[in-house]
């Protein structure tokens, strides 16, 4: 595929710089694949006959009469069911030591879905933590990112969401993974039997940042194929989409563009937006849901990264320790999935919508009450109540470490409800109270 | 920009989609183009020339396009289609009809035609010959849903015209002739159902255009009792993520009394609009019974759409609402979100390598945001019909910062500042704008407050500004006991405080969700301020100040029983009555 006899070989380059070469060729195309040195490139810039190339691996050691082949598509894919439970590197070659994968060839970066004929997401996706199923519950063809720092077990809290999601597809796109945690993905995917559903796409620390560019298009190619062919549910996890960003704010950086906020490319949101916007409910039956890793830097959210993320995502998870039950948890206030509503209340018990509402209010009560203890301020009984709820709810419904069913969530919930507080401080709709109310 | 040979040209540069043209004629700014590539046309836009080089931005991906690819203009600008059949449809920014395209995924190169050619319509004549008509007088009427949908003297046409024929009643398709014109030479000018506008182009044909004095109810308790918008109004809504624009957006339009809803879905997620497309047909127009979809046209040009078409769509969007306005309607235009049109700007003005303002948007933002802002309004008609624009655009400040280029500017053009806070998202009040911070420029109209006085009544505005006080006055007490602690601050302030946190959860808060609280309609907002008003009016006796909270909480829980009932139900009546008791209990 890669030499092929009609090539013309190019053997001049007229320019150079870290990240990009400059040749004369003609009759190439742009976006357009070639080979530069041994080299993954592809065509940013056309001008007459003059073609500037970027070379993913970057350009040390090329010299200026460096062979060039031009291979006449972009970047391509072969897809097929011999996908399932291998491991690829961004180029989508194998890295498993397993022989190539025969398929179809499918050009990455493929177009957008016609908004008429998505079908709206309704399919609650149950991972048993409350703080997802009852704050913040997943729907499939959802994107959603966590936001964590980067010392929080992010990555373990995903396998296992992914792991409990039932999807019939789990694809990995990893970028700048640790060895470590490239290990530990492929460890706990072996564990759990589920090696065979599992398709992963993995540039780790010690690959060159640029080639993660092309990681998530590979995943998602593969995720449309089993999706629109074969109308399964697949779950793309993309971790950490804060190195990918910065692999694009380094090519811009080379490209010599104007960066506008945090050094980051002007076109960072649609750059992001085309990535998620790939999660899709098919009318078919087959979907892509999206779970994503955004790191912080010491928890900034307003960071253009985590900040043009949101506005695309559905909602986002944040992970917190929370020191006084010494677990970490999915932090209630600022996490949210946009899309609940279209199954809490439907797919689950109707009581779910307005008990999740009434215990995030008080568990905010309790933070203003704790705020106040810290200023040296004495607390009303109220204040205490909601202190002593807010530890319980916590512990037994926050905390990532629960593996519950949504029913079993509420009944907690209103167990801790009761317990605590009166009536018309929790202020649920009368038919609720009347059913669910624990008399003391 | 009249030519009679077309210019044709050659690609010369490609990076991403702006792509450099040789041309061999006259191109004239912001002409459409196609360029050739293999079986596919990609349409774009002339935005900068130098010398013979056009550069143009290309309305779709660019993969896999040659250098020496033919290309050929067009000598028009991004026009859209006018005619009957324009509602319920769904478009792209472009005005391609989405439902038209083959497949699921978007091809490259494919464009619909936005209106149905071979529908025959119901055809009624308004204009006889012998009429004196201008652009945009009235010829005809059709059915169009319920609306009634008038056949125009195109907005193109600039002179005098008088009337020669008009067709009878009688059904017909949009490209049939119904009527001939004739100018002051005599040349005859033979009539259809449809006309084209250049998008970027404001439709002027209107006689005069007053500044907006009438309340445009929303429903939305937070807007039209504190800072109503008007009829024609301008308003935007910026806030964080996930502080409830869209949602604030799609409540407004599915309530609001207009007679036609157009939604620019501009560069967000397409989930948002395909719950658009699922929700509108089945959901009521509480106004007309009518399904809300018949009142709506969608334009749907989405994050993950090309960057260019989404700068184009806001422009589409208004261009058809000018077109409702001009037949005495009153229309509301929404578009979510105005920052990424801005980012869109900002794209294509880096790839040229222009000089770039503050935080690399392009310099002359403030004046296209400004401009864009100055298409809406309320407009008498040539023939003293009234029509209206009602525009609401969303701003998405990168970092919630509301001192970024996009909302400054914004600032300048919008009379109504909805600024949604992120501690009351935070804490589930919703919709979450800021009472404080937020206005409407149109509260200080006196024509507007005329209007109001005459609809809400005399005492309505003193009123709203009574509820106004208290919401400051409340968070002034709040910031002293924070300070000095519930027990060093006298009673009086948390008496002060709950009364505020009384019409915070009563008026403010409302769930867009629940089918009763969503629409607030006008009468029951009066009710509910002046219900509200008269217990903040009220001296309550407490023994201590935990009991104030205590109260307070009960009164605001069966308040809020009152909000999710039917308004003047038994039950709600019963609430009413549970709340008279407890209020007199804590009287004596
Ligand atoms: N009035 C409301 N009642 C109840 N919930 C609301 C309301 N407004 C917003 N929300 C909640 O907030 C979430 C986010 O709202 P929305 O999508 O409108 O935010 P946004 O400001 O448009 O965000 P973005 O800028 O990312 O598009 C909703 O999914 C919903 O859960
Ligand atoms: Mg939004």
């Amino acid at each position: 595929m890669e030499s092929q006899a009609f090539q013309k070989i190019y053997t001049q380059l007229i320019n150079m710089t870290k990240a990009t070469v400059t040749l004369k060729a003609n009759d190439v195309g742009y976006d357009e694949m070639a080979i530069v040195h041994g080299r993954k490139a592809q065509v940013v810039k056309l001008m007459g006959d003059i073609v500037t190339l970027q070379v993913f691996s970057g350009t040390e050691g090329i010299p200026t009469n460096a062979e060039v082949t031009f291979l006449g598509h972009p970047p391509q894919l072969k897809v097929s069911d011999e996908l399932g439970g291998r491991f690829f590197n961004a180029y989508g070659d194998p890295i498993d030591g397993g022989p190539e994968v025969e398929g179809e060839i499918r050009d990455i970066g493929s177009p957008s879905v016609n908004p008429v004929r998505r079908k709206q997401p309704s399919q609650l996706i149950a991972t048993g933590i409350a703080g997802i199923d009852l704050n913040n519950s997943l729907v499939s063809g959802q994107k959603i990112p966590f936001f964590a720092d980067p010392d929080q077990p992010y990555n373990q809290v995903m396998a296992s969401v992914a792991l409990r999601a039932k999807a019939d597809k789990i694809i990995l796109g990893g970028m700048g993974l640790t060895n470590d945690d490239y290990l530990f993905f492929k460890n706990v995917f072996q564990n759990a039997g589920a090696l065979d559903r599992i398709i992963s796409f993995v540039n780790t620390t010690e690959n060159p940042p640029v080639e993660r560019l092309l990681v998530p298009d590979m995943a998602l190619t593969a995720a449309e194929y089993f999706a629109v062919d074969k109308n399964e549910n697949v779950l793309v996890l993309l971790t950490d989409m804060t190195l990918f960003a910065d692999a694009l704010s380094i090519v811009s950086n080379r490209m010599d563009q104007i960066p506008s906020k945090d050094s980051m490319p002007g076109s960072l949101y649609s750059d992001l937006a085309r990535i998620y916007e790939k999660a899709v409910q098919f009318p078919s039956g087959g979907s892509i849901t999206i779970i994503a890793v955004t790191t912080l830097s010491g928890g900034d959210i307003t960071h253009a990264i985590p900040d043009n993320t949101g506005y695309i995502t559905e909602g986002q998870l944040f992970l917190r320790r929370d020191t006084e039950i010494g677990k970490v948890i999915v932090d209630p206030f600022r996490s949210l999935s946009r899309l609940k509503q279209l199954v809490i209340g439907k797919q689950t018990r109707a009581d779910h919508p307005q008990v999740m509402n009434a215990a995030i209010r008080l568990y905010a009560d309790a933070a203003n009450a704790r705020t106040k203890l810290e200023n040296g301020f004495d607390l009303t009984d109220y204040d205490e109540r909601t202190l002593d709820f807010a530890k319980v709810y916590s512990d037994k419904l926050l905390a990532i470490d629960v593996n519950v069913d949504t029913d079993t969530m509420l009944n907690i919930s209103w167990e801790l409800l009761s317990k605590n507080f009166t009536k018309a401080e929790v202020g649920i709709k009368q038919e609720f109270v009347d059913k669910y109310w624990i008399e003391k | 920009m009249e030519k009679n040979n077309k210019t044709t040209g050659k690609v010369v540069g490609i990076v991403a989609n702006l792509v450099t043209v040789a041309v061999d004629g006259p191109v004239a700014q912001n002409e459409i183009c196609f360029i050739a590539h293999n079986e596919e046309r990609l349409m774009a836009e002339v935005i900068k020339v130098v010398g013979v080089n056009a550069y143009v931005q290309v309305f779709e991906s660019t993969r896999g396009l040659r250098i020496g690819s033919t290309v050929a203009f067009e000598t028009h600008m991004l026009e859209v289609t006018l005619g009957p059949g324009i509602l319920s449809r769904n478009y792209d920014g472009l005005q391609n009809d989405l439902d038209k395209m083959e497949g699921v995924f978007l091809t490259r190169g494919e464009y619909t035609d936005p209106l149905n050619r071979e529908m025959k319509w119901g055809f009624k004549p308004l204009a006889k010959a012998g009429d004196v008509v201008t652009a945009a007088s009235w010829l005809g009427e059709v059915m169009e849903n319920s609306i009634p949908h008038k056949i125009m003297v195109p907005f193109k046409m600039e002179k005098r015209y008088t009337v020669k024929s008009v067709k009878a009643a009688g059904d017909y398709t949009v490209d049939e002739v119904i009527a001939v014109v004739v100018d002051d030479e005599g040349v005859e000018i033979p009539l259809t159902m449809v006309q084209k506008w250049p998008v970027k182009m404001a439709v002027r044909s209107y006689k005069s255009k007053p500044r907006p004095f009438k309340l445009l109810e929303t429903g939305v308790r937070c807007i039209d009792t504190l800072n109503p918008i008007t009829e024609g109004g301008t308003g935007f809504i910026p806030g964080p993520f996930g502080t409830g624009k869209t949602v604030l957006q799609h409540a407004i339009s599915k309530q609001a009394e207009a007679d036609v809803v157009i939604i620019a879905a501009c560069g967000e997620r397409a989930n948002e609009v395909v719950e658009i497309f699922t929700e509108f047909p089945e959901l009521d127009d509480p106004r007309t019974g009518r399904k809300l979809i018949e009142r709506t046209t969608i334009i749907a040009n989405t994050s993950n759409m090309p960057v260019a078409a989404r700068e184009a769509s806001v422009y589409t969007a208004m261009s058809l609402g000018e077109y409702y306005r001009a037949m005495g309607l009153k229309v509301l235009l929404m578009a979510d979100s105005t920052s990424r049109w801005a980012q869109a700007l900002r794209e294509m003005s880096n790839r040229l390598e222009e000089l770039p303002g503050p935080d690399a948007f392009p310099m002359d933002l403030s004046a296209v945001i400004s401009n864009f802002y100055s298409r809406a309004g309320f407009v008498y008609l040539s023939n003293d019909a009234t029509g209206s624009i009602t525009f609401i655009g969303t701003v998405s400040p990168a970092g919630g910062n509301l001192k970024e280029p996009v909302t400054e500017s914004t600032r300048k053009a919008a009379r109504c500042f909805y600024g949604l806070s992120q501690d009351r998202a935070d804490s589930k009040r919703y919709p979450a704008i800021d009472p404080i911070d937020s206005y409407s420029k149109y509260l200080e109209y006196p024509e507007v407050q005329e209007s109001l006085k005459k609809t809400a009544g005399e005492g309505w505005l003193d009123a709203v500004i009574k509820a106004k006080d208290i919401l400051l006055r409340g968070k002034e007490a709040m910031e002293q006991i924070n300070i000095l602690g519930d027990d060093s601050v006298p009673i009086g302030f948390h008496d002060r405080f709950w009364k505020s946190e009384l019409i915070d959860f009563v008026i403010l808060q409302q769930d867009a969700f629940d089918d009763i609280d969503s629409s607030t309609p006008m009468v029951r907002q009066k009710h509910m301020l002046s219900s509200v008003l008269k217990v903040a009016d009220t001296e309550f006796k407490y023994k201590g100040f935990e009991e104030v909270s205590v109260f307070f909480k009960e009164v605001i829980n069966i308040y809020k029983q009152m909000n999710y009932s039917e308004f003047e139900s038994e039950s709600f009546k019963k609430y009413e009555s549970n709340l008279d008791s407890l209020l007199k209990e804590r009287m004596n």
